[in-house]
């Protein structure tokens, strides 16, 4: 079946390009979702085509608009560099290489106003499609088309097995998991997608759960 | 269920229904949605349609590279006039198209369909068409249905991306979409929109993708034009009972053979064709400062 009709017929959205503005738009979408807090400074780091026409394409705008919370067929985009303006939030565009990835990628380090800072590595892969390749240096692999976890626990037996009966007690279908640690013993990080969504209180009982450092909850976009 | 052209048209066939019955019927049984939501859907879809292919036929709006405006206004106003070779209708559904397109390049809003770099030929022809005949709203969404389906085909034997079939697999797959639907609305049987379609892509078969700058403009715009001319042709060639000698399937994989064997110069890269002219290459300085 592919993408079905609506995946001829749409997305609705921003031109000119769904790569570059309507996958720019979710890519901020995300980094939006992923942070949580107040932003203080963005500086987005874009690699090949996003590098070589983000200012003809309006990729600039999309990704800050994206951000801000516009979705990809806002049309306020084209106005976001003045919203981010008035909300005072810092924003920078900076042309790099980031090696291997797909030409349209960007990496986004975020500072919050609460002086933490975040690096998210994402690719606009076609037809508004995305995909997120890394959170501060952690792989990661997100689409945004469904409802996500991030959780930071310890690198230990037994610890994406705790996460996942979670799961299998509320009832939730995961779609996909990945996991991968810093050093044996130390941080590791544990990706989950799935259908429907976590309850609060789930959220607060996989964050109770010893060994757990933290949870972050990511909205489909 | 078909994933081919020849599968739609053996289950149109078997069930005496037209592409767009066979069609919502897959879609609302495998993504688990009902009939009235697909129609509620797309006809959101065509109300944001509506409003770009209307934009920009009485008031320019440039484009955020500076590079290209009012066309369509230009063709609105010429349209009709003695001098002009096509028909109003014909350079109706162009200015409708040219004003989608309009609105991509100066970060309006518009629908995919079945991509940015293409939005202005379906409903530029379904628009004028549905005009042309007192369609209802119904018959209209039932036209985007077929052309969707048609893409759904291309899409999965074949590509709909510049990048990996150059403009032939966009603007060739747009101008199918839209001649297959434009036959359907004109009481065309299910074999003639199917050489509409193959018609419409056979007629582009070849042509590159090489937009100035890297950006979704130039050439696109005018690619957009005459992809609707291309459509109205070949549903006007199917209705008056012309073939195309290979069937629709082969033709599309043929098409997809031919993008790939297209060097990456002519694939979006904005390096080749037009793009690499000293006018090309001009214009990328003037706007990126390279």
């Amino acid at each position: 079946m592919g993408r079905g009709l609506f995946g001829i017929l749409g997305p609705p959205m921003i031109g000119p390009s769904s790569s570059h503005t309507a996958g720019a738009a979710r890519i901020g979408l995300m980094c939006r979702s992923i942070v949580q807090a107040d932003i203080a400074e963005v500086t987005f780091f874009l690699h090949g085509s996003f590098a070589n026409t983000y200012k003809g394409h309006g990729t600039d705008r999309a990704l800050v608009g994206g951000l801000m919370g516009m979705q990809p067929d806002d049309e306020r985009i084209i106005r976001s560099l003045d919203v981010a303006k008035k909300e005072k939030i810092k924003i920078n565009f900076v042309k790099t290489d980031l090696g291997n990835v797909h030409p349209n990628t960007v990496e986004a380090v975020i500072t919050s106003k609460n002086g933490e800072t975040a690096s998210i590595v994402a690719s606009s892969i076609g037809g508004g499609e995305i995909n997120l390749v890394s959170i501060n240096g952690f792989h990661a692999d997100l689409s945004g088309n469904y409802n996500a976890i991030i959780v930071r626990h310890k690198d230990k037996v037994g610890m994406i097995s705790k996460i996942t009966n979670m799961f299998e007690k509320n009832n939730i279908n995961i779609v996909s998991l990945s996991n991968n640690r810093e050093k044996k013993g130390q941080t590791a990080i544990t990706i989950i997608e799935m259908d429907g969504e976590l309850s609060p209180n789930m959220l607060t009982d996989i964050s109770k759960t010893a060994d757990i450092y933290s949870v972050s909850n990511i909205n489909k976009i | 269920m078909y994933s081919n052209a020849n599968e739609l048209k053996d289950l149109c066939d078997r069930s005496g229904k037209k592409i767009w019955q066979v069609a919502i019927e897959v879609e609302s049984e495998y993504n688990e949605t009902t009939i009235d939501e697909i129609r509620q859907k797309i006809k959101e879809n065509i109300d944001i349609m509506r409003q770009a292919c209307n934009k920009t036929l009485k008031k320019e709006i440039p484009s955020i590279s500076g590079l290209t405006s009012g066309m369509a206004k230009k063709i609105f106003s010429y349209m009709g006039k003695d001098n002009a070779i096509f028909s109003k209708e014909i350079l109706k559904s162009v200015a409708y198209s040219l004003s989608c397109f309009e609105v991509n390049t100066s970060m309006g809003k518009i629908v995919a369909a079945p991509t940015a770099g293409s939005c202005g030929i379906l409903p530029g022809c379904l628009f004028m068409l549905a005009e042309k005949i007192n369609a209802v709203d119904d018959d209209l969404i039932n036209a985007f249905i077929t052309a969707a389906a048609i893409g759904t085909i291309i899409e999965k034997n074949a590509t709909l991306s510049g990048a990996e079939g150059g403009c032939q697999a966009e603007c060739g797959s747009a101008s199918a979409m839209a001649a297959a639907a434009m036959t359907e609305m004109l009481g065309g049987s299910v074999e003639q929109c199917l050489h509409a379609g193959s018609m419409a892509i056979t007629n582009v078969m070849g042509q590159i993708c090489d937009p100035i700058a890297g950006l979704v403009e130039i050439p696109c715009a005018k690619r957009n034009a005459i992809g609707v001319v291309n459509a109205i042709l070949c549903a006007d060639m199917a209705l008056a009972g012309i073939e195309c000698f290979v069937p629709f399937d082969e033709v599309i994989v043929a098409m997809y053979e031919v993008g790939k064997a297209l060097p990456a110069t002519l694939r979006e890269t904005g390096i080749g064709g037009l793009a690499g002219t000293p006018t090309g290459v001009a214009a990328r300085r003037k706007i990126f400062g390279e």
